[in-house]
């Protein structure tokens, strides 16, 4: 009788593997079928162009002629050495020094205003997110008219108080600063938005629990909403500082591709376009890419383990 | 409790103005925009005549569209489709394949740009509405954002599709895709938005003025009629007031989207 079992047993299990095997194949080749021509996309386009990039940039050459010449480390020395390149970097780390920290703590700050009222809240936070929904190109060139010296509405204002007219986008100084208010501005919206929803996660028992413990505002905050917020805080501070160093629209339309006044607010990405397609330094401007690509990858790095250890 | 709503009456004009100033000013004729009333002394719909009637921004309008409309159509075909079939079957080479995938993500725009344009270049692409397409016809962040939803639905609710006779595609458009309809709109959302707004590339790609969208548009216009900031400022309304307009319709689906992404990634 056990015998008996065992075999059936067995010849159910060999069946069972034999039913396996086609219907598992049958998925198998469905899976292949639904990802071949997508994956065949992404290699073209994404992977195949990335290195080429990476050969291009050992190499010089001008868009024009036929021949490549293998330079090998040259253009990434010149990106490192050369002052100008150097200014780039500078000011593109500016950016993000100021405009990061900026876009964070104002959004949260609005975020934690929007969670405290109940009427109006969507009307106030639809009035928020508009600027991120509108053209960048087109309010950069609004950024451009309000800020003009002559005639901008910024310094009709600032008349108004009795402040001096600012040379605002003819300054050196303040020019950079220009594009940052715009960049700051057109943000905080969408990463409101995005806080708020984290907020609003938040079980309003662990305040509760808090304050029978006798927990103290400032406590409160810092123990329960910033800890339970810190995710969506690290993921808007990261997208923040993959954005701002990838700036150029705003940088293009509101200062021009050359990059302001002594180039004062020129940025990396611009500063390739300028290398690449003003200059036909095909190499360089690769070469700038590929330390962008590095740049990007190590800040994110950086900021995701520093940022995640809080909430230990 | 005053004092908040003081403030938030503070930010929404700050939010607003520059859009208030850039309609206002738009109306104004050519000398009135240097005064600093907001109503224009002289209200003119000349500058709107000369940059709907007389100018390419109907038709860079269009462009935009079509450019955009395509590539989210694309997105929300090709991405679920992957986000799927890497949730939901097991095959070779699936882990290696889904972290190719994945790293693409890391890869910034800029480092396929310059390789885009010299295929555009070789192949024969150059102001064709396909060399304006072909860069965003599927996104990696798609594919990572369909899986994660496609990991909520249940797989006895596909067997039981499949027990029913349904084929695998059946299965897929008739069973797992309803259920993650959020997540659709939101990758739809995101997708036509971004690349409406997108600049780098077309600026690169395109010097065709008819085939212009309207980012690059604007930014020829504002370079062409220089000191007339009416009229620049009336291409900046035409740009931006049909985009407020759908977003203020969609309004609910667009804050959800943002939300939803935003808190699962």
């Amino acid at each position: 009788m056990a015998q008996a079992n065992a075999v059936l047993v067995k010849g159910a299990k060999v069946q069972k593997k034999k039913n396996r095997n086609s219907i598992e194949r049958k998925k198998e080749r469905t899976a292949y079928l639904f990802i071949a021509l997508p994956v065949l996309y992404f290699v073209s386009f994404r992977i195949l162009p990335t290195f080429f990039s990476f050969f291009l940039s050992f190499m010089e050459w001008d868009l024009l002629s036929p021949e490549r010449e293998f330079i090998g480390f040259e253009n990434y020395i010149t990106a490192v050495s050369d002052p100008t390149l150097q200014k780039v970097f500078g000011n593109t780390f500016e950016y993000v020094f100021v405009c990061v920290p900026l876009m964070v703590v104002i959004s949260l700050v609005l975020a934690l205003m929007l969670n405290q009222i109940v009427k109006g809240r969507s009307f106030f936070r639809l009035i928020v997110f508009i600027p991120y929904v509108t053209s960048a190109v087109a309010i950069s060139y609004v950024w451009k008219w309000m800020f003009m010296k002559n005639g901008g509405v910024i310094n009709g204002i600032l008349k108004f108080f009795g402040i001096a007219p600012q040379p605002f986008l003819n300054s050196a100084d303040q020019s950079i600063f220009v594009v940052m208010s715009n960049i700051i501005w057109s943000s905080i919206g969408f990463n409101a938005i995005i806080l708020l929803a984290g907020l609003m996660q938040i079980p309003r028992t662990y305040y509760e629990a808090a304050e029978i413990d006798g927990a103290s505002g400032w406590e409160k905050f810092r123990y329960i909403t910033i800890r339970q917020l810190n995710p969506t805080l690290v993921y808007v501070t990261v997208m923040g500082t993959i954005r701002t160093l990838q700036v150029f629209t705003q940088v293009y339309n509101i200062a021009g591709a050359e990059g302001g006044p002594l180039k004062s607010t020129a940025s990396i990405v611009t500063e390739i376009y300028h290398t690449a397609f003003r200059q036909y330094k095909m190499g360089l401007a690769s070469a700038i890419t590929v330390i962008l690509f590095i740049v990007i990858m190590i800040i994110t790095l950086v900021q995701m383990k520093v940022l995640n250890k809080e909430t230990d | 409790m005053t004092l908040l709503y003081l403030a938030f009456v503070v930010i929404g004009v700050v939010m607003v103005f520059p859009f208030i100033w850039m309609i206002a000013t738009s109306f104004k004729t050519g000398t009135d925009i240097y005064s600093l009333s907001l109503l224009p002394k002289k209200f003119t719909l000349d500058n709107y005549r000369e940059v709907l009637a007389g100018s390419d921004f109907p038709r860079w309008f269009l462009n935009s569209f079509l450019v955009a409309g395509i590539t989210t159509l694309s997105v929300l075909v090709f991405d679920p489709l992957l986000g799927y079939a890497f949730c939901k079957y097991r095959f070779r080479g699936k882990e290696a394949i889904f972290t190719m995938l994945l790293s693409t993500m890391m890869i910034p725009t800029e480092m396929m740009i310059i390789p885009w344009y010299m295929m555009v270049n070789q192949l024969g692409w150059n102001n064709t509405y396909w060399s304006m397409l072909f860069p965003g016809l599927s996104s990696a962040f798609g594919i990572f954002l369909m899986r994660q939803f496609f990991t909520g639905v249940p797989d006895e609710l596909l067997d039981a599709g499949r027990i029913d006779g349904l084929s695998e595609f059946g299965v897929y458009t008739r069973i797992a895709l309803p259920l993650v309809t959020p997540a659709l709109s939101a990758l739809g959302i995101f997708t036509f938005l971004g690349n409406w707004n997108s600049f780098l590339w077309p600026v690169i790609a395109l010097d065709s003025k008819e085939k212009y969208t309207i980012t690059l548009g604007l930014a020829q216009f504002s370079a062409e009629n220089a000191s007339q900031w009416e009229l620049i400022m009336t291409g900046a309304s035409v740009a931006t007031i049909p985009i407020i307009i759908i977003f203020l319709i969609f309004q609910k689906k667009i804050i959800e989207g943002v939300q939803l992404t935003g808190v699962k990634g």
